[in-house]
């Protein structure tokens, strides 16, 4: 029997309501009975006596929190490998003390059938390190036109259905989606981007004229958000608006919610600390979709997050080799290097500015997002499965891009100075990642 | 003259960033400089064994014909680059195809290229100084600096001036180095187009939109036509170009409405009969030509003040 | 070292250097003054009033800039405006004065003599200044010399002030970056 003990530090559980300073056993891969209870913890360790085989961890000063899920990554295999694989992207997110994950289907080829939601569950168990959970295409090959087997897809394992990197165009489509979707209580995330609106390299306002780019408006992102509000208001499938970027796209999604039609949304780390100004040296850093947006669009998201329109906190990880990136601006790929800074970032951008508080920003991070996969973590109660994240608060850290487990190097908060990070990542019972062994 | 100025900038990528100062500064070199070419010997050493390098990674010969022959003034070695035939249509990014042509020893390198930001990309990966000829939509701020000398000959100063740009701003690199120019230097800016190739944005910059052509016509000094481009009909943002004309053309009833002594630019090539009328593209108001002209004393100058600056802080 | 000249020093210095010219040239004959600026030109226009008063009815006269021409091109940082040159008349097969205030390394005046063969052929080129400080870094001599100053040190510099340029008329030595 393999145990853990995290002695001395605050445990911080959203599913419980539970902040309080106490300690915690992990027996064979799951919370202790009275690990997470108002029993001491001894009662356990005395209960399991010198037959377990212990690790002592000391949480002084630490917070311990359900694992961290993200439910926005980008691993690039099959396909990109040399942009990151399901390895690589494991170790990241463990790094970054994620213990889950759900990756979307935008590889080559396109996550759109059984075999290929098998191979990622496979490898991700073969890795052994973050749990990674497939996101099937909701149409073939991406390309917005035929259902891609959702059905069989759900049944294998696939936690979710989106044809991320693009949202589905055809409003036909669309409606046939919510429609067949709710048949199996699938979620549906969408990239939400009217392509026809679309088509620049960064949000349209006076950044991109005064750099003669051409601009993703804001409404590109709201069009498709109302579109599918309206198109599942007598549907109820349950949906989810990926990376929300615009000041009326959050109002939508709070007028939606306030008629009690079924929709819940993420934000994205850049989305709450950065605007189009950062563009102005075309430094490709900055470049990512939904683009950076005027200063009211981050006010906006925050107030979001304040008040629950926002759900939950993703990081829309993108990796992409430093070559890739140094093209000319118009050219560059989309996409940021999210995983081993995001809890840093949301720390600076919602804890120090005393937005929220500990307890949800926890909740954002790993109670939440389990609920809205329906999978069962996001906690500590007795008997969970032993998916923990140890946090310090207080350490003091740089961003070094060099020392990422990730493959890539595509990130413009390199260097950034932030306060707190994850030192431990428990997945399963067994410690997968710490600080000192980095 | 501006003497107390210092030119210490080893790349030339945009208006934007420049002071009025640093423009009349560039302006009254140019000044200097055109004296070379009225010479029988049309050459001065200033540039002798240095290498000037013309990536043109998008079709110019105007353009580019005017700095060869500015770089050949100045008695610089130059060299064509043009994208047809090299590596870039092999696949090879910019930077790296520009990291090939700075290994040869290069000083400086003009550029040219339809992404916006080429330039600036290019001085943060070269050691070399950066010229940009054209980026995109961004900047094209030799065509500014002519723009700018061309009107202070012909009216002994900018401030005060109206200026009135008309056609497609929005995809104009011209534009923009113009409208940055002209504000800096004291000239008031209107630009003339539909919403769909004009936004609001540029309010926000000192200019003043207009979609009226006819409103304006009479009330500036100079006018100066943009080309109209085929690419703007094909995606909806213009329905015709005998609409266009219409409404933005510089008909020669327009022109019967405008001041007496207005002056016509254009930063060429001209769409006769489209945006602008033969006579009046031909006629002695117009300062086409003189564009054209001014064009290679501002590149002498652009050329020798980066050097000069190049060499300076390499010391 | 004497370090400072007042006006009458001037007015006398350059009455000398006028008086010495004249004897040189012939006042029938065609003689083009080219000034280097910015002083050798103030220089240049002082001398040829003062030769056409003296009977010298053939003075061609022409400036020059020569900052595109100099050799050093990064020895003092950013270089001051290029101002413009003009050589209207033709120079060729006359003989030509050139004129500046203060002769040093000689490097002026090589970039002048380059300057003025795309220009043309004179018959002979003769050279005139206010004053020799020595110091020459090339094979060069002037022809016509109102003042030498010998030892004056490396990091001095000899400030020639005229009037129409600096308000009066004036020549300072004294070290390099003091107002």
């Amino acid at each position: 029997m393999k145990s853990i003990l995290i002695k001395n530090g605050t445990i911080i559980d959203p599913s419980q309501d539970l902040e309080e300073k106490r300690d915690i056993l992990i027996i064979d891969g799951q919370i202790a009975p009275n690990g997470s209870s108002k029993y001491a913890v001894s009662e356990d360790v005395r209960a399991y006596g010198s037959s377990v085989s212990h690790q002592t961890i000391d949480a002084t000063g630490c917070f311990v929190t359900p694992g961290l899920i993200d439910i926005h990554v980008h691993f690039r295999e099959p396909g990109d490998e040399e942009e990151e694989t399901i390895a690589s992207g494991s170790a990241a997110a463990v790094a970054g003390g994620f213990t889950s994950v759900c990756c979307m289907p935008n590889t080559k080829p396109a996550l759109d059938s059984e075999a290929s939601i098998e191979f990622i569950l496979e490898e991700s168990k073969r890795v052994g390190l973050a749990n990674v959970f497939p996101v099937g295409a909701i149409t073939k090959g991406r390309e917005g036109k035929e259902l891609a087997e959702i059905g069989s897809m759900k049944a294998r394992g696939a936690i979710a259905f989106s044809d991320d990197g693009v949202g589905v165009a055809d409003s036909s489509v669309m409606r046939k989606t919510f429609q067949y979707c709710r048949m199996f209580d699938a979620l549906i995330m969408q990239h939400c981007e009217d392509h026809a609106l679309s088509g620049g390299a960064m949000h349209a306002g006076l950044v991109s004229t005064i750099l003669g780019l051409g601009g993703i408006p804001a409404e590109a992102e709201q069009l498709m958000i109302a579109r599918d509000l309206l198109l599942n208001r007598t549907i109820g499938c349950r949906y989810h608006v990926q990376h929300i970027s615009t000041a009326f796209s959050v109002e939508l999604i709070r007028r939606g919610k306030k008629d009690g039609l079924n929709v819940t949304a993420e934000v994205s780390p850049h989305h709450l600390l950065l605007t189009d100004e950062s563009c102005r040296t075309y430094d490709t850093s900055y470049k990512m979709n939904p683009p950076l947006r005027t200063a009211q669009d981050v006010k906006a998201c925050i107030d979001g997050v304040i008040d629950g329109t926002i759900d939950i906190l993703a990081t829309d990880h993108a990796p992409h080799l430093a070559e890739e990136k140094e093209l000319e601006f118009p050219y560059a790929p989309f996409g940021i290097n999210m995983l081993e800074c995001a809890l840093g970032l949301y720390i600076k951008a919602l804890i120090e500015p005393g937005h929220v508080s500990w307890m949800k920003l926890i909740d954002m991070m790993s109670t939440r997002p389990a609920q809205i996969v329906q999978l069962d973590r996001g906690t500590l109660r007795a008997g969970a499965v032993a998916d923990v994240t140890i946090i310090d608060p207080e350490v003091a850290w740089k961003v070094d891009m060099d020392s990422w487990k990730s493959k890539s190097r595509n990130s413009p908060f390199d260097g950034w100075s932030l306060k707190g990070r994850a030192t431990h990542t428990i997945v399963s019972g067994k410690l997968k990642w710490s600080q000192h062994s980095a | 003259m501006s003497e107390e100025i210092r030119w210490t900038r080893k790349h030339l990528l945009g208006l934007e960033e420049l002071s009025a100062d640093e423009i009349r500064f560039v302006l009254d070199t140019a000044q200097s400089l055109k004296e070379v070419s009225t010479r029988s010997i049309k050459k001065v050493p200033a540039l002798r064994g240095r290498v000037v390098v013309n990536a043109f990674f998008e079709d110019s010969t105007r353009t580019r014909n005017s700095f060869s022959l500015a770089a050949q003034r100045l008695s610089a070695d130059v060299i064509e680059f043009t994208e047809r035939g090299s590596s870039v249509s092999k696949g090879e990014t910019l930077v790296d195809t520009a990291r090939t042509i700075e290994a040869m020893g290069i000083d400086i390198l003009v550029v040219r290229h339809s992404a916006a930001g080429a330039a600036q990309l290019l001085s943060r990966t070269l050691k070399c100084s950066i010229v940009n000829g054209g980026d995109g939509a961004h900047e094209h701020p030799t065509q500014g600096l002519l723009d700018l000398y061309t009107i202070r000959e012909r009216f002994g100063k900018i401030a005060g001036l109206k200026i009135a740009i008309v056609g497609d701003i929005g995809n104009s690199r011209v534009a923009r180095s113009d409208l940055w120019g002209m504000t800096k230097l004291g000239a008031e800016v209107i630009l003339v187009g539909p919403p769909t190739l004009v936004s609001k944005s540029f309010e926000q910059l000192g200019a003043r939109v207009e979609y009226d052509f006819d409103k304006v016509v009479g009330e500036v000094d100079v006018i100066y036509m943009l080309r109209v481009q085929n690419e703007r009909m094909k995606s909806a943002q213009f329905p015709t170009v005998r609409e266009f004309t219409k409404l933005y053309g510089l008909t020669w009833d327009r022109f019967q409405r405008c001041k007496k002594d207005v002056f016509i630019m254009h930063p060429g090539p001209m769409n006769r009969g489209v945006e602008i009328q033969s006579d009046i593209a031909d006629g002695n108001q117009s300062g086409i030509l003189k564009q054209v002209e001014n064009g290679l004393a501002v590149r002498m100058a652009v050329l020798y003040l980066v050097s000069q600056a190049a060499g300076a802080n390499s010391v | 070292m004497r370090t400072a000249y007042d006006t009458s020093d001037v007015k006398r210095l350059i009455d000398d250097l006028t008086s010495r010219i004249a004897r040189a040239f012939t006042p029938e004959e065609t003689l083009n003054i080219v000034g280097i600026r910015t002083r050798g030109e103030t220089l240049a226009q002082r001398l040829s009033a003062s030769l056409q008063s003296q009977g010298f009815q053939k003075i061609g006269r022409g400036v020059l800039d020569i900052t595109l021409y100099r050799d050093d091109l990064s020895e003092i940082g950013p270089r001051p405006l290029v101002k413009p040159t003009h050589l209207d008349v033709s120079i060729d097969d006359a003989p030509l004065l050139l004129v500046d205030d203060v002769l040093f390394t000689g490097r002026s005046i090589r970039a002048a003599l380059d300057a003025l063969s795309d220009f043309g052929r004179p018959s002979a080129i003769r050279l005139a200044v206010l004053i020799d400080r020595g110091g020459r870094e090339l094979p060069i001599q002037a022809d016509f010399v109102a003042l030498t100053l010998k030892d004056v040190p490396k990091d001095h510099r000899v400030n020639v002030r005229l009037l129409e340029n600096d308000g009066k008329d004036e020549i300072i030595v004294e070290p390099r970056g003091a107002q």
